[in-house]
Formats: C-alpha cells, structure tokens, sequence
C-alpha cells in the first residue's frame, strides 16, 4: 500500500481520463483492505480509488502512480470457486524517494490486486494495458498551442478524398503484384542456372567419355533425359521472332512426331502442350507461343507435321501421312462392320480422345459417307443408306 | 384412324427423322420424306396437313424405333414440297397447308379432261357433285383445292366459277 499516494481526483497537466469502474476492492498482496465497494478511475497516468462518490465530489482519494507497474495479470474466478469477481493482479517496483504521502507506509507486499465485484470490462483491461504501455507520464507536458504542429488534414469526403482512396488502393495493388512477381523472377533465374549445370555436366560426360564406363554414360543421360530436354528453345537467344518460332517448331516437331503416330496421326492441341511442356521441364512454352510454332510446322522441309483446324474451331496436328481420305476410309469400315456407332463407342474402338472421335466423324459426315441419328438417347451415325440406296 | 401399309425402306432407318446435316444427304432425304407424305395423303384421302398436329402422326412418328421428325424437319418437308408444287401453305405462318399429290396444274387438267369424257362441256356442276363423283381420283376432294384448281382454269378461260348460294359450281367452256 506504501506506493499509493493521497490525491485529489483533477487531472494533472497532459493527464487524460481512460476508464472507469465501480464497485472495486483493494487486495495488498493477496490481503483484503477495508478498502471495499469504491470507485476506480483510470487515467493516461495514474489509477484512482476513491470511497463511493468521492470522485465526484472531488474528495481525498488514493491514486497509484502507473509508473510503477512492472507487469499485470488477470485472475479470473475458476470454475469451483464461490468468489464471482475478476481481479486485476498489479505487480509493483518499490517506492521512490520523494513521493507523495500516503495512506501506509509500509509495504508487505510487491503486489496488489483490483477486485472487481461487478465485473472486468474488456474496455478497462485494454486501456490499462495501453495506458503502461504509452508511458505517456514520461512524455515532457511542456507544449504552448502555438508549439503545435499542424496536423495535416486529410479529405476523406468529396471527389478528393475518393480519388486519394484511389490512389492508395493502386499503390497497394501495385506493390503487392512486384512484390509476387519477384519471386517469379527469381525462380527463373533459377530455372536458367539448372539448365546451364545439366548443360555443363553432359559436355563433360561427352568429353570423358573414356573414363567413365558406358553404363554410368548411359544411365546419367537417362538421368538427363528424365529431367526434360538439356537445351530447351527459349525467347532469350534469339533476336527475331521468326527465327525463335521457327526453331520452336523444329523441336516441337521432333517431340511430337512419335506420339502423333501412335495416336493414329491426330493429336488435340491440349495433349500436344501437355506433351511439349513436359518433355522442356522447366522453360514452359505459352499456349500462345506453341500455337504459333505449331502453324510454322509445315514451313518445315523433312517435316511430317501440320496444324489442322475443324470448323467446329478445334484445333490439332495432324500427320501429313494421314490424309482425311484415309481418316474416312477407316471411320466408314467401323461403322459398317459395327451397324451404328456413337461418338464414344468410336473413340473406345480406336482409342482416340471423344474430341477426336467426334471430329472424324463429322469429317467423315460431311464427305457424305455417313449420316446422323439425333434423338434423346444421344447423337449417333449410320452409314449413309440415303446415298447407297440411291445409286 | 388412318391406314397406310406401304412404308419405304427409310421409314424405319433412325437417320431420316434427323435433318442431315450434309446437303446432298439432306437433299435425298428430303425427296423420300416428299414422296412419302404424297403417298401417305393419297392413300388416306387427306388434303390438309397442320404441322403442329403432324408429329402425332404415324406418318412422322415411327413408334417402333421410337423417332419423330421435329417441327423444324417437317416444315422443311413441306417448303421443299411447296417448292415441287406440291403443297401450298394456307396461312402466313406456315402452320397448315395443302398437301397436293397432283399439282393444281395436274387436278385442273384431270378435272376438264373429266368434263370433256363426260360430256359436261358447257354445263354447270356444283362442287358438291364434282367432288362426289365415286371412283375418280379426285372422289372426296377437299373443297377448297377443288376451288383452286378450277382458278387455274379460268385463268386458261376454260371454265366460270359461279358462286351459288348453297355452295359453288363451275361451268367448263
């Protein structure tokens, strides 16, 4: 009790009222005081307890100075315990030389509790916090009005204000996009650096070649082989567009002429990017960037390749070798040793993508060699009797 | 009800109750769907055709592999059939017509040819009498075709339409 001090309930200079609460009590370390049922102010500075209604009338109460609180805790009522009230814990740095006299001049303990009876509010407990935290005794009162800055006044109603709000939110944005792309950039340089190393190390396989077994050759480049292509074609080595889309195109012609076969001489566009990106690895072709390649395909002298686009706007490759004739030929055979096929029955029985299916068949429709059943059950095609009947 | 036996080959193939895509397929399709409405109209003795009622018809709904033409293929039947002369929309919307298994050119010859064999020349007959003459191909000819097909006449001055007043009669020239 010895860090309390007789006061009178004014506000000293610079001193601001933060909360208040009633119906509070006075523990000395965990010791009732008579001090019971009064109320407690609480400033920017100081912690007032005055007997009820004496803060009003601006009677003697005790104020405790917030500069000597080390720490506060909150002790909440457990569940099997009869006391209802919340205390506030204060633990306390001894008393300094010159202080105001107060109500006991001897200390038992180096903490003090705030009962309070009727409740903590959350509001007191955060301006308690705040009002150690802000220390605002040590900030010097001494300011005339004329000392004063000028706050700078910010619009916040009108045109102005909402092109500023603008403004801000454009900043924002803007920096939060560098700040995504930065990492971007940096996964790049990374990517560059990878593919130099696995450049570097296969020259020096070819180099060492008698030194190192075949075996170990052989399974390294394997290695190679796995992680993507050693030398992907990328923007950065190559000045003109044409000369970069050109030598796109030869690679992407070499990736896929294997698989084209093996599809039955079709690819759709979306297998053939998922093709070409994987078999880069790291430097991933744009969309936009392999459609390009792919409409230089035919410029391409020993190339088997060419861009195929169906009215219905689909896009694929397709093998020089394969002509529409025999994509025909072969459609027609199935459907007639079958009766009647759907769409998805076709691209079961070749193996092809329903995509692919469809767009032979309305290939093969439109030559005229089958013709169309649309009914509920779905889209299906005969071969077209109307035709052979005829002749 | 209506009996018709005579089924082409299509009628039972799903792909002729699908408008074909491909025009010369469509083309033939179209031909086969025109004759079979003649046939079928010839054979019921029927002259009128509501495209909205049609598709409850045998005629363009085969039961048996579950198919019906859609509205938009039979009012494509039927303007190929009006560009064959052998139908005639009866209103603006092109919702009824007049199915005609001989062009109104074909009903007017047939008709004075009649009149001529049965020595009517110069003679009066009402439309009801025409009309009932049993064993004729035109027996049970639907009133206002009749009356069409005698304009064609008298545009060729072959025959006066007189306007009666319990119906119409024609005198052939």
């Amino acid at each position: 009790m010895d860090r309390f001090e007789h006061a009178f309930p004014y506000l000293l200079d610079g001193e601001e009222r933060v909360a208040r609460a009633r119906n509070i009590r006075i523990y000395e370390g965990d010791v009732k005081t008579s001090n019971e049922g009064g109320d407690l102010l609480l400033t920017s500075h100081r912690l007032i307890w005055g007997a009820p209604g004496a803060i009003e009338n601006c009677d003697a109460c005790l104020a405790l100075l917030l500069s000597y609180v080390v720490f506060l805790e909150v002790e909440t009522p457990g569940a099997f315990v009869f006391t209802r009230s919340t205390k506030i814990i204060l633990h306390l740095s001894p008393s300094l030389p010159g202080k105001s006299p107060g109500p006991s001049s001897s200390h038992h303990s180096n903490h003090i509790k705030f009962s309070f009876k009727d409740g903590l509010e959350d509001s007191f407990l955060a301006g308690l916090r705040n009002a150690v935290r802000l220390k605002k005794w040590e900030v010097p009162t001494v300011q005339s009005p004329s000392k004063k800055v000028l706050p700078v006044i910010k619009t916040r109603a009108g045109i102005v204000g909402i092109e500023r709000n603008l403004e801000e939110k454009q900043r924002a944005t803007d920096h939060s996009i560098s700040a995504a792309f930065q990492d971007l950039s940096k996964l790049m340089e990374m990517a560059k650096d990878m593919v130099s190393l696995s450049k570097t190390i296969s020259t020096k396989i070819r180099d060492k070649q008698g030194e190192i077994t075949d075996d170990e050759t052989i399974q390294f480049k394997s290695y190679l082989l796995s992680l993507g292509i050693d030398d992907p074609v990328t923007r950065v080595g190559y000045y003109s567009e044409l000369d970069f889309v050109m030598n796109l195109a030869r690679q992407v012609a070499e990736i896929l002429e294997i698989p084209v076969q093996e599809q039955g001489g079709m690819m759709s566009m979306a297998d053939a990017y998922c093709r070409v990106n994987r078999a880069r690895g790291l430097e991933l072709l744009s969309p936009e960037d392999l459609l390009s390649a792919c409409r230089h395909l035919d410029k391409l002298s020993p190339c088997h390749l060419r861009l195929r686009e169906f009215e219905s706007g689909v896009q694929i490759i397709q093998s020089s070798t394969h002509s529409d004739e025999s994509v025909i030929e072969d459609t027609v055979a199935q459907i007639e040793r079958s009766g009647t096929l759907t769409p998805e029955e076709v691209s079961q029985k070749m193996g092809l993508s329903l995509l692919l299916a469809r767009e032979r068949l309305i290939t093969t429709e439109k030559a005229g060699k089958i013709c169309r059943d649309e009914s509920i059950e779905g889209l299906r095609f005969y071969p077209n009797l109307f035709l052979q009947r005829e002749t | 009800m209506t009996t018709f036996e005579d089924w082409p080959w299509q009628y039972s193939f799903p792909p002729f109750f699908t408008v074909q895509p491909n025009l010369q397929t469509r083309k033939i399709q179209l031909a086969a769907w025109c004759d079979l409405v003649l046939k079928y109209h010839k054979a019921n003795n029927l002259y009128v055709l509501d495209i909205r009622e049609a598709q409850g018809s045998p005629l363009f709904h085969n039961v048996d592999i579950s198919r019906k033409l859609s509205i938009e293929g039979i009012s494509e039947v039927m303007n190929e059939m009006h560009r064959r002369h052998n139908a005639e929309p009866l209103d603006k919307t092109k919702n009824r017509w007049h199915v005609l298994w001989h062009t109104l050119d074909e009903w007017a010859a047939i008709l004075y040819s009649w009149a001529d064999d049965t020595g009517q020349l110069g003679g009066v007959c009402t439309f009801y009498e025409i009309a009932n003459t049993s064993g004729k191909e035109f027996s049970g000819i639907d009133q206002d075709v009749l009356l069409k097909a005698l304009r064609k006449l008298e545009q060729r001055k072959k025959a006066e339409i007189i306007h009666l007043d319990d119906g119409n009669g024609v005198k052939f020239f």
